[in-house]
């Protein structure tokens, strides 16, 4: 390893340059991403089902060729087989030098439903350089009593927890988890939030997808927002939540109408609607709109019935993320 | 779930993973689904037992002395390419469309596995199966049907090593066309009927008028059977055999592009 190879791969642990997949039939899943992952820390891709997530991932594990752009995993083209020409053949290159040292957890499992618990992972820890012994890494997903069970009778949540038991039987430095959760129940689910905290704790690098907004907003240390195959927003859940105007509603007082408010402008409001009676309004500056909004209510000696003030949440971003997209995408049409 | 977690446990098997053992723990599981599926044992483990009995009877209508030829050197052919054909071929293309569509082999691709290896590995039980009975049918041959010992036990080897890597092969290509488990039944049966027929193991191509014999040899499993027979007989000249090696080898060359070409390792969305 050079030792610019060591500081890249310090640093970035997984480089995404404008990647592209196309499938078979000419549908473009994903249309040109830039990322990048640092080492021990918890990056998420958010969308909807659809979105790109799983097809961006497959790229990162190595299991399809991108259509254009690059990955690069722990510095390495993780498709690419055989040894480059004047390289030792010794030396590990490409999918064989990032695959002893990650974790893949499928989106859907893909184990021989005839086989036990047990009988899986001892097969794949026979397939992993340093596998932990089976037993500890079942025990790590409360699976250990269910050992003796075969696949076909694990219920879904259950089988999602054997899918990330074998992703952590050989300790890898990097984890892709494709929808870690879905199918868990609650308990499961924080079980797995916790696991996923204590890796990162240990310095494990983790890279999921989720389309659960909680999860990405408790887990993430940055995230993307996926949306039709392209980044529509990136950054730590703050960061991406901030960038999205704060929200301000209430019931307009009987006998007042909304041109007997102070002008909206003035009072730092972007955007308003009025649904039913409903005031909603969108500000960048909560404090702001919401003292000039109370101070006109007391002096006009109204009570606004039904006052709610809120700061944007991730969920919220992500919907206005939605609706941006689709709408440029309309005018663009309409263009 | 634990929340803590222990890194280095004393107890982990040491160093990184060899081909072999890869393979080797992917064999492994393979066998325990392979004492698990009745179908499957039924199909590869009893029938190539009782194939060879039809050969028998249709045998002793064959006019074989002319050809230089035994009741035992039609049925000990037969009996090896049945077992091929059933116990390795077709077993294999059900156990390559099974695991696609489970998503075992995608999830197989994640890991250290090289694609070959998750193919060998896959194929070990059954190639293992098809070598177990052929053995047992050529004892059995010989010492039922007064079959001499091979004039020329290189070649019946060389024959059969080349069936099982060819029958592994060739299932793989038929798995690429085939969608379901339940149709890997049917997409293996062109195969299996044209060898039986055509490549001499229902009957010799010795026996077949010259120019139909001549196009038949060219079927991928003829030079394998060709071997075996000429391995027992001793008859085959140096230039009928390396015939048959050339075509046997020319046979598992298009194998091997096909698969890279068009095997799927995951199901059509």
């Amino acid at each position: 390893m050079t030792a610019m190879g060591t500081m890249t791969e310090h640093e970035h642990v997984i480089e995404v340059t404008d990647l592209r997949r196309v499938y078979e039939g000419g549908f473009e899943a994903v249309r040109g991403i830039t990322f990048h992952v640092k080492r021990g820390e918890v990056f998420a891709l958010l969308g909807t089902n659809g979105a790109g997530k799983t097809s961006t991932v497959e790229l990162l594990e190595g299991l399809a060729a991108p259509a254009g752009g690059r990955v690069r995993v722990l510095g390495h083209d993780p498709y690419a087989t055989g040894v480059p020409p004047g390289r030792a053949k010794s030396k590990p290159w490409g999918r064989a030098a990032i695959r002893p040292r990650t974790g893949v957890m499928l989106q859907e499992g893909g184990f021989p439903s005839e086989l036990t618990v047990a009988e899986t992972a001892r097969m794949w820890a026979g397939c992993v350089s340093g596998a932990r012994p089976p037993r500890e890494v079942l025990a790590l997903v409360g699976l250990e009593r269910r050992t003796d069970v075969r696949v076909k009778q694990l219920s879904g949540g259950e089988r999602r927890r054997l899918d990330l038991a074998l992703a952590l039987l050989g300790d890898p430095e990097v984890l892709f988890l494709d929808e870690p959760t879905t199918g868990l129940d609650a308990e499961g689910r924080r079980d797995t939030w916790e696991l996923v905290r204590a890796l990162r704790d240990a310095g494990t690098t983790v890279l999921l997808t989720t389309h659960y907004l909680e999860e990405a907003e408790s887990l993430a240390d940055r995230l993307a927002i996926l949306h039709e195959g392209r980044i529509a927003a990136t950054g730590t859940p703050a960061e991406v939540t901030a960038a999205q105007p704060s929200r301000i509603s209430f019931r307009l007082p009987e006998g007042y109408a909304l041109g007997d408010l102070p002008p909206l402008p003035e009072l730092g409001v972007c955007d308003h609607e009025l649904d039913a009676r409903v005031v909603r309004l969108r500000t960048r500056e909560l404090q702001r709109t919401a003292t000039e909004l109370l101070l006109w209510a007391r002096h006009a000696g109204v009570e606004l019935r039904e006052l709610d003030a809120r700061s944007a949440s991730l969920e919220e971003a992500f919907l206005g993320i939605a609706r941006e997209a689709s709408t440029a995408r309309q005018k663009e049409h309409a263009a | 779930m634990s929340s803590t977690r222990t890194t280095a446990p004393a107890t982990r098997s040491s160093g990184a993973t060899t081909p072999l053992g890869r393979m080797a723990a992917l064999a492994r599981a393979e066998l325990i689904l392979f004492t698990r599926s009745k179908g499957t044992l039924v199909a590869a483990v009893v029938v190539p037992f009782l194939l060879p009995f039809s050969v028998h009877t249709a045998a002793k209508d064959m006019n074989l002395e002319d050809a230089g030829l035994t009741i035992g050197l039609v049925m000990l052919p037969a009996a090896i390419g049945f077992s091929l054909l059933f116990a390795v071929y077709s077993t294999l293309v059900g156990v390559f469309v099974t695991r696609r569509e489970q998503l075992v082999l995608k999830r197989l691709r994640t890991g250290e596995l090289r694609d070959t290896e998750i193919l060998a590995g896959s194929a070990l039980p059954a190639v293992f199966t098809g070598l177990t009975q052929t053995l047992i049918l050529v004892a059995a041959c010989t010492a039922l049907l007064d079959v001499p010992a091979p004039h020329a036990p290189h070649l019946a080897v060389a024959g059969v090593l080349l069936g099982l890597v060819l029958c592994g092969g060739l299932a793989a290509v038929t798995a690429a066309w085939t969608r379901t488990t339940e149709s890997a039944q049917v997409t293996s049966l062109p195969l299996v009927m044209v060898s039986a027929m055509g490549s001499g193991i229902m009957v010799p191509l010795q026996l077949l008028p010259d120019r139909l014999a001549a196009g038949c040899a060219l079927l991928p499993l003829s030079p394998v059977i060709t071997l075996v027979r000429g391995g027992w007989t001793g008859e085959l000249s140096a230039y009928e055999a390396q015939r048959a090696l050339v075509i046997a080898l020319a046979w598992a060359g298009v194998t091997v592009f096909a698969v890279r070409r068009w095997f799927r390792w995951e199901p059509r969305r």
